[in-house]
């Protein structure tokens, strides 16, 4: 399926800020994370269509998925 | 820190100053301690302005440490922009210079009679009061040069700008950092309002010969100190975020997350929100030779802030905060960060607070006076306030009162203060404390963004309702104990994650005062001082219909989620259940 995938802080080092991807169909966001080698652990909140997902949670096509390391201000 | 100082300005022959023993504030510093006296001693029905106001600035309990982040200097007065009580904090280096003088407090009161404006000068070689009608007019950064032309650099300094000579309900205090510039802002309520209303531009604050008190237990202080510092470096966002791209990496999530008010709230994602982002900002910072990471006071490991150079390569002002860069950017339509860089400069030399110009800005624009998105007729108008003309004067005012001047319907205000950057339709739980909380719409106070949108310390939805109250309860509740030792409130990201890091913390406490501090005395200290600050709102004329978000929150949908505000009033009332 076809996925649009924003990073943002620390994971664009190496990778991308915003790239249009294909993904296999019926996956979950956890294994969008693997693709892409980040560490779940690491993991700070993935928005799809600005809306919070868990990592099982199944990805549908032709969205947008932003994924950000753990981060915060005020 | 053991001693209040108390300076009255009323007094016959010119000010006079008194010593008393802490007594019965033992135990209370920053917020705590700003507010309890303010609560005791302020009548709530004064005129904010008036020489019955009283000024109070407290270092935090740890700023007479050297913990890291733990120079937060809080300033408490009636606020003449909400009417309500007010508790503002900020960074830099004069809350470390006050707790190494030993005071617990400063109670500035009373007025000094005439036109004269004063400086007030601190040290361990005592206190004195000097005429500087020379400073008049002055900005902060024209001020603070002078003083240090008169007086050193081995000080640190609280001023006032042309905003505060003019009693506007926008003006700041400035407190130096530690290069000496004017960029720390005691901020929110018109605090430098109260300051120019008793005539007094400056505090010069004497470092020499100030020293750190000793821990009563040396051994356990030094450990816990190591201890807390390392759990800030290994936590993701004290240790890596804040540092590397500094607060402004907000804005790309709150975008992202639909929650970012754009042109003065009318839409929850602003198309230019990448241009102006922190990621953006920090690598503009690196390019032209400023810097992304730098602390705004000594010892601090985290060093959220940076430095940004103009075109040239030459200092503009500190890396404007995301919430300047929201107020100035987003929320007017505007995407350059060379003119929201400037309008941070104007509104740290005006000394003006930039939540409150930027969201008032927005207004205007909302009343047609300029289009959203005009970068320059922004600068023009800031320009105006720092002149003072009477369209300076309406601007400098506020949100609540340039949109009445206007005749504008949507003014995103609570108690009359200006509402920050995140919409209380996309995070609702920041939305129960802009309504609820005894300071006006302040994000701070409870910092629900964390559980809504970041997920520390859990996860609560926040588009949903449920669970909303009671965490924008808590959080105003623990927040109100942070603000009272003086660290900077960042470390709540690692507390609330890092049980390790919350016990380092009690053991600061504990080694240095000789204390047994538990997690509930904690909560019980920030609820006495939460308690003190509503009571005094209530005597004040406050009730249920002052904690209320403006209507059309309620009314028009949040694109692109199509949400309102939906906590209700019942619920909102109930925050303060405790
Ligand atoms: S984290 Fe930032 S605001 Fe807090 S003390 Fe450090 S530099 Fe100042």
């Amino acid at each position: 399926m076809h996925l649009t995938v924003k990073l943002f802080a620390t994971y664009r080092e190496g990778r991308f800020e915003i790239a249009d991807l294909e993904h296999p169909d019926g996956s979950t966001v956890g294994s969008l994370l693997d693709a892409l080698a980040i560490p779940r652990a690491e993991l700070g909140f993935v928005l799809v269509q600005g809306r919070h997902v868990e990592l099982d949670t199944p990805l549908a096509a032709n969205t947008t998925v932003s994924i950000f390391p753990k981060v915060g201000g005020g | 820190m053991e001693n209040i100082l108390r300076i009255n300005l009323s007094a016959e022959g010119g000010p006079k100053t008194s010593l008393e023993p802490i007594g019965k504030y033992a135990g209370l510093g920053g917020r705590g301690l700003t507010s309890c006296i303010v609560a005791d001693e302020v009548d709530p029905l004064c005129a904010p302005l008036g020489a019955a106001n009283k000024l109070v600035f407290a270092p935090g309990l740890l700023s007479a440490t050297p913990a890291t982040t733990s120079s937060r200097l809080s300033v408490g007065c009636k606020s003449p922009l909400t009417g309500g009580i007010k508790e503002s904090n900020a960074g830099g280096q004069p809350a470390t210079v006050l707790a190494k003088l030993n005071y617990a407090a400063i109670i500035l009161e009373g007025r000094t009679p005439g036109t004269d404006l004063w400086k007030i000068i601190i040290g361990a070689d005592g206190v004195s009061f000097e005429k500087c009608n020379e400073l008049r007019g002055l900005g902060n950064y024209d001020t603070v040069a002078k003083l240090v032309e008169q007086h050193g650099e081995e000080n640190a300094f609280m001023t006032i700008g042309q905003a505060g000579e003019m009693k506007l309900g926008a003006a700041s205090i400035a407190c130096t950092d530690r290069e000496l510039r004017p960029t720390r802002h005691l901020g929110r309520g018109g605090v430098g309002a109260v300051m120019g209303s008793k005539n007094i531009k400056a505090f010069v604050l004497k470092e020499k010969d100030a020293r750190y008190a000793k821990a009563k237990d040396p051994v356990k202080f030094k450990a816990a100190s190591l201890a807390f510092a390392e759990g800030l470096k290994r936590h993701a966002v004290t240790g890596q975020g804040l540092p590397a791209y500094g607060t402004n990496v907000l804005t790309n999530v709150l975008n992202e997350a639909g929650a970012y008010p754009t042109n003065n709230f009318h839409t929850g994602q602003f198309a230019g929100a990448s241009k102006i982002s922190g990621e953006t900002l920090a690598a503009l910072e690196t390019e032209r030779g400023g810097e992304a990471t730098h602390g705004c006071q000594k010892g601090c490991v985290i060093q959220c802030s940076g430095i940004f150079h103009d075109k040239d390569g030459k200092y503009l002002t500190k890396q404007p905060e995301y919430e300047t860069v929201w107020a100035h950017g987003g929320n007017c339509g505007i995407d350059d960060l060379d003119a929201i860089a400037l309008l941070d400069r104007m509104d740290d030399d005006f000394g003006l607070d930039t939540i409150e110009t930027g969201v008032t800005i927005g207004v205007a624009m909302e009343a047609g006076l300029i289009k959203f998105g005009d970068a320059q007729g922004a600068i023009r108008l800031v320009k105006e306030i720092g002149a003072g003309t009477p369209l300076g004067k309406i601007l400098g005012s506020g949100a609540g009162v340039t949109g009445k001047v206007f005749g504008v319907e949507r003014v995103p205000v609570v108690k009359n203060q200006a509402l920050p950057a995140y919409d209380p339709r996309g995070v609702q739980g920041i939305g129960v404390t802009y309504a609820t909380t005894t300071q006006g719409a302040d994000h701070t106070a409870g910092y629900a963004i964390a559980t809504n949108i970041l997920k520390v310390g859990g996860f609560v939805d926040p588009l949903g309702t449920a669970g909303q109250v009671e965490l924008s309860r808590n959080l105003q509740i623990a927040t109100a104990a942070v603000d009272s030792t003086g660290l900077c409130l960042f470390i709540a990201f690692p507390i609330l994650d890092q049980p390790d890091t919350f016990q380092s913390l009690l053991d600061l406490l504990n080694s240095f005062y000789g204390l047994n501090l538990t997690g509930d005395d904690v909560t019980a200290l920030g609820k006495k001082v939460l308690k003190a600050e509503r009571d005094f709102n209530t005597r004040a004329g406050f009730g249920p219909a002052q904690d209320r978000l403006p209507e059309f929150f309620q009314k028009e949908k949040l694109a692109p989620h199509n949400v309102t505000f939906n906590v209700t009033n019942e619920d909102l009332d109930t925050v303060f259940n405790f």
